[in-house]
């Protein structure tokens, strides 16, 4: 192993000579700089870094970094991804995906890259829509929606990123939103520190087909009483001045709660566990929609588990080590052979 | 043991074991074919088996069946017609009556000879009169009762006890070809290693077929098969799909690079994937994907991140990777994807043979998008054919579409183990530190290949993808620059024929008749070819290997013969690709489309037609 070294990166070092080309105003671009502030804080060499991405708006993002990166087809980041870290476990590898390319044509690489635990860090940008071609509803949509191709409202359920990401044994799972860049770069950065698989899903405006999709929860005058930024080990309070907090009730469901009313003191409020393998108080922070709950914010589940591509390094190296055949000479005239003089 | 009363030596035979696919028939062929390799006979094999894994019992369309062909002489196909058949039931008979020689013996067991299977087959009474089998030397063996007898004291429930049936067939086949036990008893030993009284009871049933082959002299004249003359070296026997696995873990050697492969179960294919991830001992990293689309994109982020990477399947799959194909000819990424073709469209024959996807391998996706295809020709050249893929893949920067058939994968073949060190050194163009700013289009003059800079090195940092890019690698929507882009895209599959060798003719360079086949079909093809040279006839054949880009001399090969006739298993696709790449030649055409291999005799009547028109004309 290399000694350890400091690298003193800025941001601008992970800027690549690409001309920036989302719409004024795109979400976009908030989340790549979070990204490149985030990567500073790691200590890993720019060489290192491989960003991989499927179809959509969102998955521009590698031409725009200075490092190691794969623009691939629709929906099969996680595939390749995988393939990246498999075959080179020391890189720091990064799926850059949206909601369709993740959840619809592409859902089945991502579960199966959650469940396997491959240390890869998916940045799932959801919007909601259907940006690059114009305007069709997602896997995420709201019911209702009305698109392009639902001029009547869509008329069914969307998925939840982290209810899915859960069921799939999710280890770790996150939520931001694209503009508050310092939540972000600090979600990103526990991302990357974290063993495994893990996905963060950006609150992400698209300026032009669904616009302001997350403003109900995001303007800043209403974001402190409609969001809660969940801290591991500290209460789940929320409010301009915490004023506000989250209670299990009756032992199955949370509920929302202002501090003062009805008995309920600090005491009552319940303090959040990322770290818990029983995924099941974090399954309810994740489905936590407005107007009954504030949508949570931060990292809700992080929890330590084998990952795939040590194992499968780990596998080979143990086998390795008491196995008659070396090289390929020792395998062809291995088991059944016969001399012919 | 015991002497026989007559032997009569022979160039070669074929014996057929047949029976219910639970029957165990694949071990009696396997290891029948092994005792006859290590005598030192020329062979060839091939397993015939239902799609479902245990389909109804005593059926037609449940028999299993494997044929041996073995000779004194070369053998180049497991043989048309069989001079044994084993059938251990009345729908074993039903299924190969019409494919065993005249006169032919055929051992069958008695003991499931009854009313119901006889009615289950499809006949009314009397299976050997229906089929006007008089004639021939029928073994009408008692294999069940006699096995039964044979391990009464074993303790053994009488299941495990039926389940040597198979053995005792055998045993009864070792004595007409006047074989040793010792590699089947030895097989049992290690098999049932922690089952000693397995071992013995299969010996032990092993032995009375033998025996009673003997005592009731169940053929006169018995066979001699004498060893063949071969080339000098170390054999072992291997079937397509291994060689093919093999032939890329020594790649990967030659190139010191790791060895991926991203695959998803499908027959006849999955036997490449199975082996690869038996061999963690020689590092290889296996990953059974999700589906055929991960299989090979998860190989694709593995060359990108620098291994030697492979996918395998078979048509429907190949249907699935079509797309990101597609972005690897675009991204310029070595990859080898290996079909192994079997009987379509769609599910078509699962388990059987064919060669049409050649038009889906050559233009199956969509843009401009060419890739090197490769069709491999017997069960061991699969090895040198995937070392020549994965060559060519990593040494010029290009997908390689690898084509196998079902045929080749699970035909087996006696194989002069190669040497390592006699085997290339494979270079791929790796990027030179030095090279900064890395241009990720930049090619060398020569095979126009691109560079390939492998994450983790400083400095070479650089973008790739699916969209059109120009030279140094910005993406562009210039039109000039997408014509420019195809052209060297196409160029750089196009030089590969420079270095591919050229079109080898078995026979005179001159003639009356060309006969032309590609892949797998090459084995029955030269059989025909030298039997019909024998017979005095101008006809000459050419296999080809390389698809794309064809070899150099097509013309001139071609150019000396009065009439070609290209023979494949589908309608005439690589005629139609003969059509387009040389239309000065007409050619003729012989094709099946049975799920089945072409027969000697098919071959032969096809060139005699044509030889006769020729005369006439």
């Amino acid at each position: 192993m290399a000694e350890t070294q400091v690298y003193k990166y800025t941001p601008k070092d992970f800027k690549s000579d690409q001309e920036v080309r989302w719409c004024p105003g795109c979400g976009d671009h908030a989340v790549l700089s979070s990204v490149q502030k985030a990567l500073v804080e790691l200590g890993i060499p720019k060489e290192k870094f491989a960003f991989i991405s499927g179809i959509g708006c969102s998955s521009r993002f590698p031409y725009y970094m200075n490092t190691y990166g794969f623009h691939s087809i629709h929906g099969r980041a996680s595939a390749i991804s995988s393939g990246v870290k498999i075959a080179n476990p020391e890189l720091s590898v990064w799926q850059i995906t949206g909601d369709g390319d993740a959840l619809a044509i592409g859902g089945n690489h991502f579960i199966h890259a959650i469940r396997r635990n491959i240390d890869i860090n998916i940045i799932l940008f959801n919007n909601e829509i259907y940006g690059l071609t114009k305007g069709q509803y997602s896997p995420t949509s709201t019911k209702g929606l009305v698109t392009k191709t639902s001029p009547f409202g869509t008329v069914e359920e969307p998925f939840s990123v982290g209810e899915l990401v859960i069921g799939a044994k999710g280890k770790f799972f996150a939520r931001t939103i694209d503009t508050n860049v310092a939540l972000s770069t600090q979600i990103y950065i526990e991302a990357a520190k974290h063993k495994g698989t893990s996905v963060i899903e950006v609150l992400q405006n698209c300026v032009i087909f669904n616009d302001g999709i997350h403003d109900t929860i995001a303007e800043k005058e209403v974001r402190d009483d409609r969001t809660l930024i969940l801290k591991h080990g500290q209460p789940m309070t929320f409010g301009k001045n915490n004023e506000k907090g989250l209670i299990l009730e009756g032992c199955k469901r949370l509920k929302a709660v202002k501090l003062g009313e009805g008995g309920i003191t600090e005491k009552n409020i319940l303090v959040h566990d990322a770290l818990e393998p029983n995924p099941g108080i974090q399954y309810m922070l994740a489905n936590m929609k407005y107007p009954e709950y504030p949508v949570a914010l931060g990292v809700i589940r992080s929890v330590d588990g084998p990952t795939y591509d040590i194992a499968v390094q780990e596998q080979i190296e143990g086998i390795k080590k008491t196995a008659k055949i070396k090289c390929m000479d020792d395998l062809l005239k291995s088991g059944s052979v016969w001399e012919v003089e | 043991m015991g002497k026989k009363s007559e032997v009569i030596e022979r160039e070669e035979v074929v014996v057929r074991f047949s029976g219910d696919s639970g029957d165990g028939m694949q071990l009696s062929g396997t290891l029948f074919s092994d005792t006859a390799a290590l005598f030192g006979n020329d062979l060839s094999t091939f397993p015939d088996y239902p799609a479902e894994i245990r389909a109804p019992q005593g059926t037609v369309g449940g028999v299993s069946g494997f044929q041996v062909h073995l000779g004194h002489s070369e053998i180049n196909t497991p043989g048309d017609f069989s001079d044994v058949l084993v059938a251990m039931n009345p729908a074993a008979l039903k299924a190969n009556a019409k494919w065993i020689k005249p006169g032919g013996t055929i051992i069958y067991d008695e003991g499931n000879f009854t009313e119901k299977n006889i009615e289950k087959a499809g006949y009314e009474k009397d299976p050997v009169k229906e089929e006007k089998l008089d004639n021939y030397n029928i073994i009408a063996a008692p294999i069940s009762s006699m096995v039964k007898e044979a391990l009464k004291d074993f303790g053994l429930d009488p299941k495990s006890v039926l389940r040597t049936k198979n053995m005792f067939a055998l045993g009864m086949v070792y004595w007409l070809f006047d074989r040793k036990l010792k590699y089947t008893e030895d097989y049992f030993e290690k098999k049932f290693r922690n089952k000693p009284g397995m071992a013995e009871a299969n010996k032990v049933a092993l032995r009375a077929g033998y025996y009673y082959a003997e005592t009731i002299e169940a053929l006169t004249p018995t066979y001699k098969i004498l060893p063949a003359e071969i080339a000098k070296g170390t054999y072992r026997n291997i079937n397509g799909n291994t060689a093919a696995a093999w032939g890329f873990m020594a790649a990967a050697e030659k190139a010191g690079l790791e060895l991926f492969i991203g695959s998803y179960p499908i027959t006849p294919a999955t036997g490449i994937l199975e082996e690869l991830a038996a061999r963690k001992d020689l590092g290889v990293k296996s990953f059974q994907a999700e589906d055929e689309i991960a299989g090979i994109c998860t190989s694709l982020g593995a060359s990108f991140a620098g291994n030697l990477a492979v996918t395998s399947t078979s048509g429907p799959g190949l249907s699935l990777k079509s797309e990101a194909i597609g972005l690897a000819v675009m991204a310029e990424l070595p990859i080898v994807i290996v079909n192994v073709q079997r009987a379509g469209p769609s599910t078509g024959l699962p388990t059987k043979t064919e060669q049409a996807d050649l038009m889906q391998a050559l233009y199956g996706r969509n843009g401009e998008c060419p890739v090197v295809v490769i069709a491999s020709s017997t069960p061991s050249d699969c090895f040198h054919f995937a070392f020549e893929a994965a060559r060519i893949a990593l040494e010029h920067m290009t997908p390689v579409l690898l084509l196998s058939d079902s045929y080749l994968a699970n035909g087996t073949e006696p194989w002069r183990i190669p040497e390592m060190k006699d085997l290339p050194k494979i270079n791929p163009p790796f990027a030179d530190r030095t090279e900064i700013p890395f241009l990720p289009y930049k090619r060398d003059d020569d095979k126009l290949a691109r560079s390939w800079a492998v994450p983790g090195i400083p400095g070479l940092e650089h973008r790739i993808g699916g969209l059109e890019k120009t030279d140094k690698g910005t993406v562009s929507y210039v039109p000039e620059n997408h014509e420019h882009m195809v052209r060297l895209r196409a160029e750089k599959v196009e030089r590969v024929a420079n270095e591919i060798p050229g079109l080898e003719v078995y026979g005179a360079k001159s003639g009356d008749v060309l006969v032309v086949g590609w892949g797998g079909s090459y084995g029955y093809l030269l059989t025909a070819v030298r039997e019909l040279q024998d017979e005095g006839h101008k006809v000459s054949l050419v296999n080809f290997n390389f698809i794309n880009p064809l070899p150099k001399n097509v013309k001139n090969v071609f150019s000396k013969f009065k009439k070609i006739v290209v023979c494949e298993l589908n309608m005439g696709q690589f005629a139609d690709y003969l059509r387009i790449k040389h239309q000065e030649f007409s050619y003729e055409q012989l094709n099946k489309i049975q799920g089945v291999p072409f027969t000697i005799n098919d071959i032969k009547e096809k060139c005699i037609k044509i030889l006769e028109d020729n005369q006439n004309g």
